[in-house]
This record gives C-alpha cells, sequence and structure tokens, in this order.
C-alpha cells in the first residue's frame, strides 16, 4: 500500500498525540509544526520507524517572523522518503531571545553545515553541534545578517544615490 | 595535395624607428623594452565565479588569448604582469587579492573583469565588496556580465597599449608613490 | 606516521605539517581554502572554510520581485545557468498553479539537457586537466561554444542567461536555433566518442581516479548527496525520474549508476549521462517537430497575469500595456503560501524553497543548493589520501563555487 499523508500523519499523531498542530498540505507536501524540545525526537522515529522511512534530509533553514511574540525564528526540516518517493516538512519555532534547538547532526551527517549555515544567518543556537560557527560569513561579523532589521546593501558606500535607487 | 594556406591576416610587431647599420642597430631603450613587454603578458587569472568561465572560453581555442601573448597563465603572483580579476570579491576574499597585489612585482597591472569586480555588480549587499578599486588600484575596466571574449581581448589590447606608452620611469615617480600610498600600499 | 624508521621523539619527521591549500590555487577551480595537516604527502585531517564568493543571494531574494530573481539564480550554477532559470520558473509556477503546453515542456527540456551537457563538458576536461591531459579540455571547449551560440539565438546571452520566462519562452525558437541544434546532434557525438576514448580506458588516466576519494552509498545518503556524486556511489535517486517535472516522464532514458563512487565512478557517470542527455535531446527535437500548424507557434502559457506580453503587443494594444505595467510594478496578485520544487541540476538536486506572504517580493526564499551539502563530505574523502588525490577529488566533485556560497 502507498504510504500517503493520511497514513504519516495518522502514524505521527499515534506516536506523539496533540503536541503536533498546524497540520497542512500546501501543494500536496505534509506540512506540520511541532513544540522544539521534540525535533530531534521526531526526526529520529521518522529516520527509524519501518514504514515511513524518511531517511534523507533535503533542507534545513530557518525564517524570521519578526511579529510572533515567543516564536520569532522557524526552523524548517524538509525530509525525503527515497523507498516510496514522499515528502515531508516539519517547522518548530523558537524564541529569538533564547534560539536553542536541538542539532540533527547525531542523525544526519549532512545537517552539520546546514545548521551552521541557519546559524550564521539567523543566530539559532544548535545544541550538540560539533563546531558552531559561522561558515558563509566573514568571521568578524557580529550581527545576524537574514534577520528583517537588517538590509541588505552595503552600508558604507557613498557613491549610491539613495533616491536613485529606491532604496 | 591540400593546398597551401597562406595566414595573411596576420600582423607583425614591427621593428621600432632607430639607425641600422652591419651588425647593429641603435634605438630608444624604452621602445624596445615596451615591445617586448607588451607582446608578452603573463596573466594571473584570479577566477572566482561566472567570470572564470568566460576566461576560460577566451582561453580556449575560439577566442585565443594566446596570441596576445598570453600563453602562459602564470598561477604564481611572483612570476605574472597582469592581475586579473575575474569575478565577485566577496569581503571575506578582499584581504587575499591585496596579497596577492602585493606579492606581484613591478611592473605590474590589473584588470577587472565583469561587472562584479569593478563595482560590485549586481551584489549589492553587505557581503561583496563593491569593486576591487576600493582596495588596490585598477588599470582598465572591462564591464559586462559576464563581457563576451571580444570584450576580454579588447580589455587586453587596452592593457597592451598602456604597457607600450608607459616608459621606464612611472614606478619610481612621485605620481605612482602617491598613488600606492592612498590605497595604503608601500 | 613513518613507524619502521626509529626516530628519537620530538624530531622533525615524527611532526605533522600545516598546509593552507588556499582560496587562490589553480587546482581549486573555484575559491575553496583547505587546511589541511599532513604527514608527509599523506594528509591526516582537513579542514574546509568557504563563504568566499558568499553574494548573499538569498537575502536579495527578499527585496526583488519573481522575475528579477532570474538573474540571481543564473548566477548559482553558472556553468549550467538555464538549469537553475528553468528550475526557479517551474516553481513560480508551482506557486501560481500554471500548467504549461508540452511544446513548452519539450523546448525546455532541449535547454535544460544542452545545459547539463555544458556543464559535465567542464568537469570531465577539467578532472582530465587535473591528471594532466590538457588537450581533452582544448577538443571539448569548442562544442560548449555551440551549445552558446544555441542560447544566444534564443535569449541573446551566452553564460548566464536568464532564460525563459514564467509561463514560457520569451520567444519561439528561430529556424537558426533549430539548424545549429541539428549542427550540434550531428558533431557533437564523434567529439564526445573521441574524448570518451582518450579518457575512459587510459591506463595512467584510471590508475590516477580509481579508488580515490570513494565514499559509500550509505554515507553519501546521510551526508545528503545528490545528483551524479550520489549515482556514482551506487543509489539511483534522480529527480527527473522521482518527480518529473517539465514532461520528463515523456522521456525514454536510463540512469547511470557506479558502484564504488570514487573518482573513476564519478566521471564515468558523468560520461554517460552526457550520452543519455544527447538521446534526450533527439527525442525532445522530434516531439517538437510533431506539432503542425498553430501548434507549433506555441511558446508560452496563456497567463496574462504573469507572462510578460510581447513588445509589439504593449505598444499598441491597451490590455497588455496595462498587464505590462501591473506585472513590472508588481501589482499583480501572488497568492500566499509555501512551495517547495526541485529539479535535477548539473550537480544534483536543486530545490527552491519559496514562502510567499502575498506581497510583491517573496518573504522568504531558500535554494537547497547541492554543493554546498555535498561538499562537507570532502574532509571525511580525502582522509588518509595523498595531495595530488586530494586535488583529483575536488575536481571530480564538481564544486562550482557560485552554487557553494549563494
Amino acid at each position: 500500500m502507498a504510504l500517503t499523508n493520511e497514513i504519516i500523519k495518522n502514524r505521527l499523531v499515534e506516536k506523539f498525540g496533540d503536541v503536533l498542530t498546524a497540520w497542512g498540505e500546501p501543494y500536496g507536501m505534509l506540512t506540520f509544526t511541532a513544540p522544539k524540545e521534540m525535533n530531534l525526537r521526531i526526526i529520529q522515529f521518522l529516520f527509524d520507524d519501518e514504514e515511513l522511512q524518511f531517511r534523507f534530509l533535503t533542507d534545513l533553514q530557518a525564517v524570521h517572523y519578526p511579529d510572533n511574540k515567543g516564536a520569532q525564528l522557524a526552523v524548517v526540516y524538509h525530509l525525503h522518503n527515497l523507498r516510496d518517493n514522499v515528502r515531508i516538512r516539519f517547522k518548530v519555532f523558537t524564541d529569538i531571545q533564547n534560539p536553542d534547538v536541538f542539532s540533527a547532526t547525531a542523525v544526519f551527517a549532512g545537517a552539520n553545515w546546514m545548521e551552521r549555515e541557519t546559524y550564521d544567518f539567523y543566530g539559532v543556537n544548535f545544541v550538540g553541534h560539533p563546531n558552531l560557527i559561522r561558515v558563509l560569513n566573514v568571521d568578524e561579523m557580529d550581527y545576524f545578517p537574514m534577520r528583517k532589521e537588517y538590509p541588505v546593501e552595503e552600508q558604507t558606500r557613498v557613491d549610491k544615490d539613495d533616491e536613485m535607487f529606491g532604496r | 595535395m591540400r593546398p597551401v594556406q597562406y595566414n595573411n591576416t596576420v600582423k607583425f610587431a614591427g621593428i621600432p624607428e632607430g639607425y641600422m647599420g652591419e651588425g647593429y642597430m641603435a634605438t630608444n631603450f624604452e621602445k624596445v623594452v615596451s615591445l617586448a613587454r607588451k607582446n608578452s603578458i603573463w596573466p594571473l587569472p584570479f577566477a572566482t565565479s561566472c567570470c572564470g568561465i568566460e576566461f576560460m572560453a577566451t582561453a580556449a581555442s575560439h577566442y585565443d588569448i594566446a596570441r596576445f601573448g598570453s600563453e602562459r597563465m602564470s598561477f604564481s603572483p611572483r612570476q605574472c604582469d597582469l592581475l586579473m580579476v575575474m569575478g565577485t570579491i566577496a569581503k571575506k576574499m578582499g584581504p587575499i587579492v591585496k596579497q596577492v597585489y602585493l606579492q606581484m612585482a613591478e611592473p605590474r597591472w590589473v584588470l577587472a573583469m565583469g561587472a562584479c569586480a569593478c563595482s560590485g555588480g549586481i551584489f549589492d549587499s553587505y557581503s561583496v565588496l563593491q569593486g576591487i578599486d576600493q582596495i588596490i588600484p585598477v588599470d582598465v575596466y572591462i564591464p559586462g556580465c559576464p563581457p563576451r571574449p571580444e570584450a576580454v581581448l579588447d580589455g587586453v589590447m587596452k592593457i597592451q597599449e598602456l604597457v607600450n606608452a608607459e616608459g621606464l620611469r612611472r614606478r619610481n615617480s612621485d605620481q605612482y608613490r602617491e598613488l600606492m600610498e592612498s590605497y595604503g600600499i608601500q | 606516521m613513518s613507524d619502521h624508521i626509529l626516530l628519537p621523539e620530538g624530531s622533525l619527521e615524527k611532526q605533522t605539517t600545516t598546509l593552507n591549500l588556499g582560496p587562490t590555487h589553480p587546482a581549486t577551480h573555484g575559491v575553496f581554502q583547505n587546511i589541511l595537516e599532513m604527514d608527509g604527502e599523506r594528509i591526516l585531517k582537513a579542514t574546509s572554510t568557504v563563504g568566499y564568493i558568499h553574494r548573499a543571494f538569498e537575502k536579495i531574494a527578499e527585496r526583488k520581485p519573481l522575475y528579477q530573481i532570474t538573474p540571481l539564480t543564473d548566477r548559482l550554477n553558472y556553468c549550467s545557468s538555464p538549469i537553475n532559470n528553468m528550475g526557479w520558473h517551474i516553481t513560480c509556477e508551482k506557486l501560481l498553479g500554471l500548467s504549461l503546453p508540452k511544446r513548452v515542456d519539450y523546448l525546455r527540456v532541449i535547454i535544460m539537457e544542452l545545459a547539463r551537457i555544458s556543464d559535465h563538458l567542464i568537469c570531465n576536461s577539467i578532472v582530465g586537466v587535473d591528471t594532466g591531459a590538457f588537450t581533452g579540455f582544448l577538443y571539448v571547449m569548442q562544442y560548449r561554444e555551440l551549445i552558446y551560440e544555441i542560447y544566444e539565438e534564443i535569449c541573446g546571452s551566452r553564460l548566464t542567461t536568464n532564460i525563459g520566462r514564467i509561463g514560457g519562452f520569451e520567444r519561439n525558437f528561430t529556424n537558426a536555433a533549430f539548424e545549429k541544434l541539428e549542427k550540434f546532434l550531428a558533431e557533437y557525438p564523434k567529439t564526445l566518442k573521441e574524448f570518451d576514448n582518450l579518457l575512459r580506458r587510459n591506463r595512467i588516466f584510471m590508475e590516477r581516479t580509481i579508488g580515490c576519494g570513494p565514499i559509500s552509498g550509505e554515507r553519501a545518503l546521510n551526508y545528503g548527496f545528490t545528483g551524479p556524486n550520489l549515482r556514482a556511489a551506487g543509489v539511483d535517486y534522480d529527480v527527473r525520474v522521482h518527480t518529473p517535472y517539465s514532461s520528463y516522464e515523456d522521456f525514454n532514458f536510463t540512469v547511470p549508476v557506479g558502484t564504488t563512487g570514487d573518482c573513476y565512478d564519478r566521471f564515468l557517470v558523468r560520461q554517460d549521462e552526457m550520452w543519455q542527455s544527447i538521446e534526450i535531446i533527439k527525442q525532445a527535437y522530434q516531439k517538437v517537430q510533431e506539432f503542425k500548424g498553430a501548434e507549433a507557434k506555441v511558446y508560452h502559457a496563456n497567463a496574462p497575469a504573469w507572462y510578460l506580453p510581447e513588445k509589439k503587443d504593449v505598444y499598441t494594444k491597451m490590455e497588455a500595456l496595462i498587464y505590462h505595467f501591473k506585472i513590472v510594478m508588481g501589482e499583480t496578485e501572488m497568492p500566499v503560501g509555501e512551495v517547495y520544487q526541485s529539479v535535477e541540476g548539473g550537480n544534483g538536486e536543486l530545490g527552491f524553497y519559496l514562502i510567499s506572504d502575498g506581497g510583491r517580493t517573496p518573504y522568504r526564499l531558500h535554494f537547497r543548493r547541492p554543493c554546498f551539502i555535498y561538499y562537507q563530505a570532502y574532509p571525511e574523502l580525502i582522509k588518509g589520501s595523498m595531495l595530488s588525490d586530494a586535488i583529483i577529488t575536488m575536481s571530480s566533485l564538481n564544486l562550482i563555487a557560485g552554487e557553494l556560497d549563494a
């Protein structure tokens, strides 16, 4: 029997119960939200379970929602079951003051740099990561550039006229 | 038998004016040195991104850059004449460009290829150096994103004109020293 | 360490050297730095640093409307930019719910496969150059010029193409484009065969590359490898077959798979993929030629809210002018939602995760870049090998700096 989104949802609800919220299927991909303490347990369950077998981490990144008080940073995981060709997305929200999330490097070796990139851009502190330092930006940078409050442009440039360039 | 083909579009570098006699020739030293320098420029391809691929196309057989004397791409800055900076230079890479420039021996020229090296290009962001002329003096700018190989060859020809017109004293002159100091280079 | 020689403690021979395989290096094709701890010629430990060409694509993309993001995607994997452009347009079409006519899909397939050939040609010829075979590179670059000419006929540009629109192409393929394509299909297989003969069973090449930087399928999957590097390790995951996009399900092709995942297998997988791409292009070209009459003139979907109207209509018809204005100024309705779409790029699964909040620019756009993800495994791949093998491993992984750092 093919693995459908219904079956996956039922298995997850059966194992974890009501803590998983915000179920949806935008454009066919099952999406849900989990509390941040459970993210490693959910990843491990999806990895180990014989029927679900989500053993490929496609993507790991974060989104900044400055208006959600208490849940400004969302870490989004995309997992893929290669055998049955099913994808799933789940999000964990964390407060920007204490952005600690458990690291997935124990399960997926590929999460190493993806988490470093997320730390570099958003400041999410992955607990249990072997080497959480900046990967893409300059090491001396002291702010997290992808957060919404920072501009994209180079600030020290003097020859670009802001009015003409529409900033 | 295959007919012989004479390549009569090749331009020979002319002998500079001077006094010729049996077994000797007297001419201006600068002219001879400039002629030799301009027709044997050894570039250092400092290729970081997409312009690097266009440079590879320029160096390949269709748009041969070797006919301008750049047969040997010197990858060591100590042995090259022309630093061709191709591609976006991020702020993380800036000190490295400066270091490579400092390792070059006089006379040295710099060519900024592509919009990113000239002025930051389409990447007006916090991590991109908005033009390498913020850190090193540039002689020729080649705009384009990426510039066509013909444009790159045009840039190399402009460098050749600069090399020809330079003379032997420029690198020791006061103006040059002032230029270097404005970039913080001794 | 040199165990068979008895050396006193603290002697120089018992210490490791630290070598900086720096960002500017002729053999690292792109700006990557590796700090290597070496025992003589053998590498004990490597640390990679990246980010020397970080251009903040994702942050820039939050400020640009959808059409202005296409030139940014060009510069991800710049050896095969049409695939990135098409992938982005397919993502936008998924968000907007557009469906495309078959002819557009087939034309897209032709362009994407040409881009794949172009990318694999660079990778394989550079692997040849790194092992000393420079001639292959020069012969093969000539055919990349032919591919560039085909792109020029359609979009005007050679390398960073910005090809296509949301909903199709900006202009129909001219007869000149099809003639150039036929010329390419006639001449290229011969050269590819020559290049194959030069390296495939070449004793020197085989001894250099076999056993160099191997990785097992399990480990590769755990790292998140995709594309030819994963297929060389034995796992046949190809996005074109698993989640077909742009009518790839209508084509008949095989996915080459290797066994040990070493440099030789990666070379062979890319060679075979180029042969398969030629087959796909031939099939797609034949299918395109089967459209007759009015259908042969279709080159875009009917989506006036998203597809920029033709210039001659903009100058003469009122509706087209209004739509042109609305699209360029970003006044058209963007749906709210999040979509993830991936395509098979030259290096693997290139994914676009787009979150839209209804405004004219994306709220968040993330590129799932295959190079970034598999480069993490590089220290593990070269551990214990010689320095020259590490260089060949790096070039056979086909690392493109633009895609790695985004």
